[in-house]
């Protein structure tokens, strides 16, 4: 019945076949060598603290070639591994970061949800709000709340300037308005059905955040925790504003006042600390982002 | 189980009134569907119940309890989502145990429940699966499955089988009436499907604009509908609706469609039109069953014409034939063998005596 003509010829070959595959390719080879440089950009200064760190002080100060090692020494590392000084600030450095952690989890994560969850009148101005404090500089915040602790050891008698602890007070202003934020944008990817069918479940607020949100949302809970541990473990302006004594000393602040003496610089030992120091947040992020991928595939999407 | 009823119930949203006074008493053991287009406030409606939306007026009552202040945990209600809303970090049988869960159940009871539930649905050996590990249409029963374990007054279902593909649909539609008729809990079901409705109600809730359209059996619903909403959305393919006027000629009734064309009324029809004010704008309505091929020689109210067909669409069974019947277009059924093609004349004949006349300024089903 039908008197459609069709053309047995065969279709004909486009000559350019291929050419996404080509695209992808060349896409590739920039991409791959932009991250080089950008690796190298990255990684030198690590690697010459790291060279610096296995010279002794004559060498560093010798006219050789500074990206060699020529004597290989350890003495760097023995002397700040066996200084009780370099473990005291290390102690409270490791001692303000998870406690702030942990301050910034307990208070970020309800909030987060509360903002993202619970209708209320001025929900929306409120989450504005907490991300806006975030813009506002350290720098600018220290000494109004240098004053205000003066202050309020001048009334209360509770001295809390030069004390470790005062960190515990300080940083949490920094981390927990960014940490919110990034709760609330993981928060809202959850369906709203997943509430309510706890909800109808019987969950309490409470129990709905512990039971639902908390494990659906870990990947954002971990993000909120690698952020809010290194910006505590890497603070330097507070602590060296708000503490002096030796022994209240964070690391960062630590290895510039002590192991900078007058005009002598220890490089030796310096370069040893800043290594030492940074490998706390090097290790819990290369832990936490084993975790974190886990998280993603394990099924942390809606149903 | 328990009855479930509505009273007057509103909902506005600052200014918009999403549900406009809606009454409705759902026995014991029923399953009623609320079905009606996007917007129509059958999910408000459902939301309601559940109380996951607070109503603005009216009552809710659910076992005899007025529950408008009742938070939902405890209105002993069951709900299923379209989106299945699992816990994605739990397990299947996690996912059905953590109502009773949060209850502190036996841990035996629990489980035997679960186990209960998990062999009614045919999902035993998924329980220790996440939900990502499934296809949608077991998904789906997980879902029902989480709400059959708490052995609830209520079932409330929020279009539960949009979002699955063509086939698995019907064969849920299948298995949800099975689960109904096992377990018997009062179950209020929201769809914009049709034949989803039709297929699992005991009753149908026909919604437009906030209002309840008609209430009624499938088979009222379809016959008998009140209003030309209704008529045209039950159905598919839906009702045919044709401009017409009744007139008088020679002391019998006619329905004139225009100055060329006009059937007489068969007697029962006539009579109940008889009041009906000659001359006034009404509407034909016409099943696309009721619009055939004439066989030659016509039975009682069936009247012949001649018409063109547009395009033929067979299905099989039947083929449907699409044609312009005094400017409208009309949908109809013949049967395979016709000889319907695109672009050819075909005898039809139009069967009157299952006729329906609408005014067509209100609306109404005469």
């Amino acid at each position: 019945m039908s008197t459609l003509a069709i053309d047995k010829s065969g279709p004909r070959r486009k000559v350019k076949y291929g050419s996404m595959s080509r695209d992808r390719v060349w896409a590739m080879r920039w991409s791959y060598f932009f991250l080089a440089l950008f690796a190298a950009f990255s990684l030198l200064p690590p690697i010459y603290m790291l060279i610096t760190s296995l010279k002794s002080s004559a060498e560093i100060s010798a006219a050789t070639n500074p990206w060699w090692v020529y004597h290989p020494t350890l003495s760097n590392y023995v002397e700040l591994l066996t200084s009780n000084q370099f473990l005291r600030f290390f102690w409270n450095s490791a001692m303000v970061s998870i406690v702030v952690v942990a301050i910034t989890m307990l208070i970020s994560v309800p909030s987060a949800f509360a903002l993202s969850r619970m209708r209320f009148w001025g929900s929306a101005t409120l989450a504005t709000g907490v991300f806006l404090t975030y813009l506002i500089p350290d720098t600018l915040l220290f000494l109004p709340l240098f004053k205000m602790f003066a202050l309020f050891g001048d009334l209360t008698g509770i001295q809390l300037i030069n004390r470790w602890y005062v960190l515990l007070l300080l940083y949490p202003t920094l981390t927990v308005p960014f940490a919110t934020w990034i709760m609330i944008g993981y928060f809202a990817s959850i369906p709203k059905e997943l509430d309510e069918a706890a909800l109808i479940d019987g969950a309490s607020w409470l129990q709905t955040l512990t039971r639902i949100f908390i494990p659906v949302a870990l990947p954002g809970l971990i993000a909120a925790t690698i952020f809010a541990f290194t910006v505590s473990w890497a603070q330097f302006l507070y602590p060296l504003v708000f503490t002096t004594s030796t022994d209240q000393l964070v690391m960062p602040v630590g290895i510039i006042t002590t192991l900078i003496k007058g005009d002598v610089f220890n490089w030796g030992q310096i370069m040893t600390g800043a290594l030492l120091g940074a490998a706390p947040p090097l290790l819990i992020y290369a832990f936490l982002m084993d975790y974190y991928i886990a998280g993603l595939t394990a099924g942390a999407t809606k149903g | 189980m328990a009855e479930v009823s509505l009273r007057n119930v509103v909902k506005r949203y600052d200014d918009v009134e999403a549900v406009r006074g809606i009454d409705l008493d759902i026995a014991d053991h029923e399953f009623v569907v609320l079905v009606g287009p996007s917007g129509c406030g059958k999910s408000t409606t459902l939301r309601m119940i559940a109380g996951l939306e607070d109503i603005t007026d009216g009552d809710i009552v659910i076992g005899g309890d007025v529950v408008n202040d009742v938070p939902p945990k405890d209105r002993d209600i069951a709900m299923v989502f379209q989106n299945y809303a699992l816990y994605p970090h739990m397990t299947v049988a996690e996912n059905m145990s953590f109502g009773l869960r949060l209850k502190r159940y036996p841990k035996a009871e629990i489980k035997s429940r679960v186990a209960e539930a998990a062999r009614m649905l045919d999902i035993t050996d998924l329980v220790d699966r996440k939900p990502k590990q499934l296809s949608g249409g077991q998904r789906q029963r997980v879902a029902m499955g989480r709400a059959i374990v708490r052995n609830p007054k209520v079932f409330l279902f929020d279009e539960p089988l949009s979002n699955l593909d063509a086939k698995l649909r019907v064969q849920m539609r299948i298995e949800i009436k099975k689960v109904h008729q096992k377990v018997r809990t009062t179950t209020v079901y929201v769809t914009h499907d049709q034949v989803e409705a039709m297929t699992l109600a005991d009753r149908v809730v026909v919604m437009n604009k906030g209002r309840i359209e008609q209430i009624g059996t499938p088979n009222e619903l379809y016959h008998n509908p009140a209003t030309r909403f209704v008529a045209g959305f039950i159905g598919s393919p839906a009702m045919n609706f044709l401009p017409c006027r009744l007139e008088e000629a020679s002391g019998k009734l006619n329905v004139r469609l225009t100055d060329r064309l006009s059937f007489p009324l068969p007697g029962s029809r006539a009579a109940r039109y008889q009041n009906v004010p000659r001359g006034e704008k009404l509407l034909l309505g016409i099943r696309p069953e009721h619009l055939t091929e004439g066989n030659g020689h016509a039975a009682p109210g069936v009247e012949p014409f001649d018409a063109v067909l547009d395009v033929t669409e067979p299905m099989g069974m039947e083929t449907l034939v699409y044609f312009t019947l005094e400017g409208t277009q009309v949908c109809g059924r013949v049967d395979p063998g016709a000889g319907a093609r695109d672009g050819a004349p075909l005898r039809m004949a139009v069967d009157l005596n299952n006729m329906h006349l609408l005014n067509e300024g209100t609306g109404v089903v005469l």
